[in-house]
């Protein structure tokens, strides 16, 4: 019989469209609803299996409707919320007040739970590092049913295994963070087209120290003297004086409202599109101001562009190539993906800053590098033979993208792991909190 | 506006308080747990900081009558006076674990419309002391036909709808409008465990059409708009064939 608040059997799907079953629970009280489940939802953008139950059975707290601002401090900027406080939200409200997190990933859809849980970076990486850098205080729900805060100076093992830890240390159920002061709603950005891959590992290199946000698309199809052009992204808040009177409008969606055939997104498809992609660009470099959505969240304009991709879905395979493994990193690993015929219609790189104090926190200073790869067939060996490279140059991937590494490969490329898995073992001596992700990858 | 808010701490009412603060409006919440309360307070504040609007909150529970006069002066304390009084509370449960449990039947029963009526009947002797107001209550489609699947919570919320077209009738001359709200089905915490038919509505969606029918003083609003015309199609139908169907 159906409880109100209570969904037994659910199917839930992640980004990717990978699929569980599960008995989710959601209502305005997370506190409650936190009791004795396996693990915390959001907003369930995480690609692959991070945040789907890991047996049938288990209990799935979702937490978007638990979306309360408890505090907001305007001379500090320090913000207190409950942890399904959307980023959506966030920026709806305090953008035209001149306020901004200072750290946002590339969709807005996303809780602040998520945030912490995935221990998300942006374009401002090299400068501000991760989220979890300027988080200040968390209350979580632990393991034995506990509610304990902690912060970089309290109960600092839970602190630095529960930023990036992907939920696995306890319920997210409160936050706070320091938001940064912006001068005004709007982006001043300079773009440019970037010939190949070695030109735009230089090019970001060149762009950081300038720029606080950098990023780029490439082509990750084109092959020969082509390989890796792209378009090279900086970016800053525009001052009053370069800004437009109004603040930003709210950006109308595009919905994808049925799925496109499998077959759409082929080499074929994909070489044209990166062929109009690029060529779109002027020659000459682009200045102006840009709306921050489309700045930021470029993807969000389109509602559920995962549908793109068809019934059978797709992952990401998001990796960090350090810098010591040399400036051709990149281009080697590009060239491996092309033998390998993974052809990506979205690429995206970024240099990457200091490693942060969370204990499987993602970045490490070096390049990253994101593509889409439509499933097929041969999915898991592309990425078994792209993880390969990636331990060969001491790289390592996103958790919050994955669902196909091996455990062994993480464990290769993850000398923070044994640490992470003490704490866990601290905190949950009898693993009452997992996911899919974390029975695949951690065995429980 | 001033507004009291008699379950604005959750789905429909949360988005409600939250337009109303970020319009400038003053909002007074009334519920039943003061931590509860206290952190939508905190919310609101924050949200309606730019429009310098006023939060409160008293402590008020639909299934004890005995908290209405005293929340209602708190209120009228706090607002120097308000002039509408919007009612979203009330209780839900699936049709077969009221036949199983005659102790929860009873509590919806009192909860969805004795209660209700008898807060809505304070709220209305106030407002009318001032010259008039506004009184704007959740009722619900559920209550527009005598239905299989929502027999008792229907016939609770059908009561309900029945006494606010009465008191419209009977006292729009004086001043006070009555919004009677029939929502349909709405994703929010209360129907969580059910699966969403086609257009089924958000709470911030029903909050915008909530607060256009206040501004224009409409008496009956089905939310989202589309159930006006299903209401419409099942009022119409014969009993023969309701009895055959499993709406």
């Amino acid at each position: 019989m159906a409880e109100p608040g209570v969904r037994n059997g659910e199917k839930v799907v992640s980004w990717g469209r990978l699929a569980g079953v599960g008995q989710v629970v959601s209502s305005e009280n997370l506190e409650a609803d936190s009791q004795g489940a396996a693990l915390s939802r959001g907003l369930g953008r995480s690609y692959g299996d991070s945040s789907l139950p890991a047996r049938p059975g288990d209990k799935i707290v979702q937490t978007p409707l638990s979306d309360r601002i408890l505090a907001f401090d305007p001379v500090s900027g320090l913000l207190r919320a409950e942890a399904g406080f959307s980023l959506v939200e966030l920026n709806r409200l305090f953008l035209r007040r001149g306020w901004f997190p200072p750290v946002t990933p590339g969709t807005k859809f996303v809780t602040l739970g998520g945030m912490v849980a995935s221990d998300v970076h942006g374009k401002n990486h090299h400068r501000s590092g991760c989220f979890g850098a300027h988080v200040t205080w968390m209350k979580l729900r632990t393991a034995d049913d506990r509610i304990v805060t902690c912060s970089p100076h309290v109960n600092t093992d839970l602190f630095d295994a529960t930023v990036g830890g992907m939920g696995l240390t306890g319920h997210i159920l409160e936050v706070e963070f320091r938001m940064e002061r912006i001068p005004s709603p709007w982006i001043w950005m300079e773009s440019r087209r970037v010939p190949d891959i070695d030109a735009y590992i230089r090019g970001l290199k060149d762009a950081g120290p300038h720029w606080p946000m950098t990023m780029g698309w490439i082509d990750c199809v084109s092959r020969g003297k082509k390989l890796g052009r792209g378009i090279l992204m900086a970016g800053r808040w525009a001052t009053p004086e370069e800004a437009p009177r109004d603040p930003p409008a709210e950006k109308r969606k595009l919905r994808l409202p049925f799925d496109l055939p499998s077959f759409a997104i082929n080499p074929l498809t994909v070489r044209a599109f990166n062929e109009l992609y690029y060529r779109r660009h002027p020659r000459k470099v682009r200045t102006g101001i840009v709306h921050p959505d489309s700045f930021f969240y470029p993807l969000d304009a389109i509602h559920d562009w995962n549908r793109g991709y068809g019934r059978r879905g797709f992952t990401q395979y998001q990796c960090v190539l350090p810098d010591e493994a040399g400036l051709e990193a990149p281009r080697l690993f590009l060239e491996l993906l092309t033998r390998l015929g993974g052809a990506s219609p979205l690429c995206v790189i970024k240099d990457c800053g200091a490693e942060g104090r969370g204990l499987l926190s993602f970045p490490l200073p070096g390049t990253s590098i994101a593509v889409d790869l439509p499933i097929r067939d041969n999915t898991q060996a592309v990425v078994d033979a792209l993880n390969a490279f990636v331990i060969d140059k001491g790289g390592r991937i996103y958790l919050t993208k994955d669902g196909f590494t091996r455990p062994e490969h993480f464990r290769a490329m993850e000398p923070r792991l044994p640490a992470f898995e003490a704490v866990r073992k601290a905190w949950d001596p009898e693993g009452r909190l997992k996911s899919a992700q974390s029975v695949r990858m951690f065995g429980a | 506006m001033k507004a009291v808010i008699l379950g604005g701490t959750k789905g429909m009412g949360r988005a409600l308080a939250r337009r109303l603060v970020e319009g400038g409006h003053h909002v007074f919440l009334l519920g039943r747990h003061e931590e509860d309360l206290a952190r939508s307070v905190a919310d609101l504040s924050v949200r309606g900081a730019e429009g310098a609007s006023q939060v409160g909150s008293a402590p008020c529970d639909l299934e004890d009558p005995e908290t209405f006069t005293g929340a209602l002066d708190a209120a009228d304390t706090a607002l120097g006076g308000f002039d509408t009084v919007i009612v979203t509370a009330g209780l839900f449960a699936v049709q077969a674990r009221l036949e199983a449990d005659a102790e929860l039947a009873r509590r919806v029963l009192t909860v969805n419309f004795a209660n209700t009526v008898v807060f809505c009947e304070a709220a209305r002797k106030r407002l009318l002391s001032r010259g008039g107001g506004t009184l704007c209550v959740f009722s619900s489609v559920a209550g527009d036909r005598g239905r299989k699947p929502v027999a008792i919570y229907g016939a609770s919320k059908a009561g309900l709808s029945h006494y606010l077209e009465s008191l419209d009738h009977k006292f729009r001359g004086e001043g006070l409008v009555t919004v009677c709200v029939k929502p349909g089905f709405v994703k929010t915490g209360m129907t969580a465990g059910l699966s969403p038919p086609p257009f089924a509505g958000t709470p911030e969606a029903v909050a915008a059409a909530v607060l256009t029918a206040i501004e224009k003083r409409k008496p009956l609003i089905y939310t989202p708009s589309a159930w006006r015309w299903v209401m419409w199609v099942i009022r119409c139908l014969p009993r023969f064939v309701m009895r055959r169907i499993g709406f």
